[in-house]
């Protein structure tokens, strides 16, 4: 098991900042704001004590359907994203581990990219941008990662249905491959549900 | 004076040194390297998209196919987020099960590796050496699970079902008489832990083998000693985990230094390279392949001393068994309500890590209180590698190229997902 930083020294670097910090199942987690994420972020790097030198991951969550039960045949969920970006850090010294979430503002889903911090969110925010469309401004090279070459649309993001929008077949006539919109009937073979606690005894 | 210039050069997507689907956009200045562009995602299958649709325990048969070559390893560290978000543990034999089939993973991974790496510098022999290896541990595999490769083993709450009594058997052909046929099952008449015994007896030997053919080559050493070195500060900010980060001298091993799982019982030794090139982490690799072999060995003499239950006989996450299911009306409720419905999973958020082959295989799992998890996001070793592939090739030639994807020990399953 990893060991907790301690929270004074986590609360000394973000010292007057507004910030939430809860523990749970034996792991940290802080809440930061957008505009101070970076800064938070380069001084838990920077400090002696923490030295959190090890980027292990970086990732977007969409919260918009959060605790919802009912679902679309096709696995979406209707609604406006809400983004989220959790950082995963590791300090190689002290073994601490820390997570670290931001959660971005609805309309206008930017936040200052880490790549000079740590090189490796170089890719990592590349994968998040592709899945989920938040802006990493001050990013060397923003292009999408793992989709296809033109792909249009974030496919992480709760309103985006499993079967997506189209898919490719090969024509014959045109002599090439084309896209077409999907033709899968959507199915819910589990449906999603959510028992209270204590549930069947 | 002729005009000189830059040319782009494309590698992939289909190339038998890519190790999968990896298309590279080179600019070359000659002979050596200025600029990699990896286009990677054409293996990209959405697992995680299609994790948070399926009940929980569907997903575990996913995380086999992400890393193809550590496949047990990766069901470790789902079943490990799924256990903790739970708040329940396996029971102390499950977990040597997982251990010891974690490290018999780590041999099949080593091994693959090195075959293939071998054959992409430019040693032939190396790959039908660990095959042959190969091929008895994927007999474990099949014995225990039904599967050569994609196992489904671990499940929350433990492993499926307990260790096998008897060994498949080869049977004669029209290749093998009966002499040779009773030779191949000479070690294959007890259970499957005196097979697995019995390999690991003659596995320090198999690895002295690798040895003699690579470690003095001296075209191998031509092709791999100082090739993509990375110091270790580097090797930090990069994200290197594994091998890759102890090769370039940093002791950092999860077994060791963040334990699961029972591995603090154990006794083993973590190798560390000094200069941090190709050669070093074939020297590192090779090493964890006998302290695996090591691991193994003392969860066998564990598993013959101590008997107890596999899994946990909480039937509101573990299925009830078929005798049981078929005989008592409150078995069959549970089994149906488990097989149609899954369990709930309390809310909150949990990030489970294990020492991967490659590096640190990690599962965030975020849940809201549903049967099926809000959000999994897969942390592969391999991503992190692979990012770094442009640092690592710079002003390096061509060829070198090849080294260095063989010696991130790259597999596409796990960086697409």
């Amino acid at each position: 098991m990893s060991k907790l930083p301690p929270v004074d020294l986590i609360e000394k670097i973000c010292h007057g900042e507004d910030l939430h910090i809860s523990e749970a199942l034996g792991e940290m987690t802080v809440s930061v704001s957008v505009d101070k994420s970076y800064d938070i972020l380069l001084a838990l790097r920077n400090d002696k004590e923490l030295a959190f030198d090890q980027l292990i991951d970086l990732c977007g969550v969409d919260f918009s359907a959060f605790g919802q039960e009912s679902e679309e045949p096709d696995c979406s969920f209707p609604g406006a994203p809400e983004l989220s970006v959790v950082y995963h850090l590791l300090s190689l010294d002290n073994s601490f581990r820390l997570r670290l979430k931001v959660q971005l503002d609805k309309d206008v889903p930017i936040l200052r990219s880490v790549a000079n911090i740590w090189p490796v969110a170089n890719w990592l925010e590349r994968e998040a941008f592709d899945m989920y469309g938040m802006i990493f401004e001050g990013h060397p090279d923003l292009r999408r990662l793992l989709t296809d070459y033109g792909f249009i649309g974030h496919p992480f993001r709760k309103d985006f249905p499993i079967s997506g929008h189209v898919e490719m077949r090969y024509d014959e006539e045109k002599g090439r491959v084309v896209y077409q919109p999907v033709s899968i009937e959507p199915r819910v073979l589990v449906p999603r549900v959510i028992r209270e606690e204590g549930y069947g005894g | 004076m002729a005009e000189i210039r830059n040319y782009t050069m494309n590698f992939g997507p289909q190339h038998p040194a890519a190790h999968g689907v990896l298309r590279l956009v080179m600019e070359m200045d000659g002979e050596v390297i200025e600029r990699v562009d990896p286009h990677i995602g054409l293996l990209h299958r959405g697992t995680e998209k299609l994790a948070e649709t399926k009940p929980y325990n569907q997903s575990i048969g996913y995380m086999d196919r992400l890393d193809y070559v550590s496949m047990m390893c990766n069901e470790h560290a789902y079943v490990l987020a799924v256990e903790n978000l739970l708040g329940i543990k396996a029971p102390i034999r499950a977990q040597y099960i997982r251990v010891m089939f974690d490290e018999l993973t780590r041999i099949l991974n080593h091994l693959l590796w090195l075959g293939a790496h071998a054959l992409d510098v430019g040693a032939m022999t190396v790959f039908l050496y660990a095959f042959r290896e190969r091929e008895d541990l994927m007999d474990c595999y099949e014995s225990v699970s039904g599967a050569r490769m994609h196992a489904t083993y671990y499940r929350p709450g433990g492993v499926y079902r307990d260790l096998p009594d008897s060994m498949p058997q080869y049977e004669k052909s029209k290749w093998n008489n009966q002499k040779d046929t009773d030779k191949r099952n000479e070690n294959r008449q007890g259970s499957m832990l005196d097979f697995i015994e019995s390999f690991t007896d003659r596995f320090p030997g198999c690895v002295d083998e690798y040895e003699t053919l690579l470690t003095d080559n001296r075209i191998w050493k031509q092709r791999t000693v100082d090739i993509g070195i990375v110091t270790p500060d580097r090797a930090k900010a990069l994200g290197f985990t594994g091998p890759m980060l102890r090769g370039c001298g940093i002791p950092w091993d999860l077994r060791k230094t963040q334990p699961y799982a029972v591995y603090n019982a154990l006794d083993f030794d973590i190798p560390v390279g000094t200069t941090g090139d190709c050669y070093d982490r074939y020297l590192v690799r090779i090493e964890e392949m006998r302290q695996s072999n090591r691991i193994v060995q003392q969860c066998i003499k564990w598993l013959r001393e101590n008997d107890g239950p596999v899994i946990l006989d909480n039937y509101k996450f573990v299925p009830p068994d078929r005798e049981r299911m078929k005989n008592d009306m409150e078995s069959l409720i549970h089994h149906f309500k488990l097989f149609t419905e899954g369990y709930c999973v309390p809310v909150g958020e949990y990030y489970a890590a294990v020492e991967a082959p490659k590096g640190e295989f990690g599962v965030y799992m975020i849940s809201d209180g549903a049967n099926k998890p809000y959000r999994v996001k897969i942390r592969a070793p391999g991503f992190s590698h692979l990012a770094a592939l442009d640092e690592m090739s710079r002003g390096h030639m061509l060829a070198d190229m090849v080294a260095i994807i063989g010696t991130q020990d790259i597999v596409f399953g796990e960086i697409d997902r």
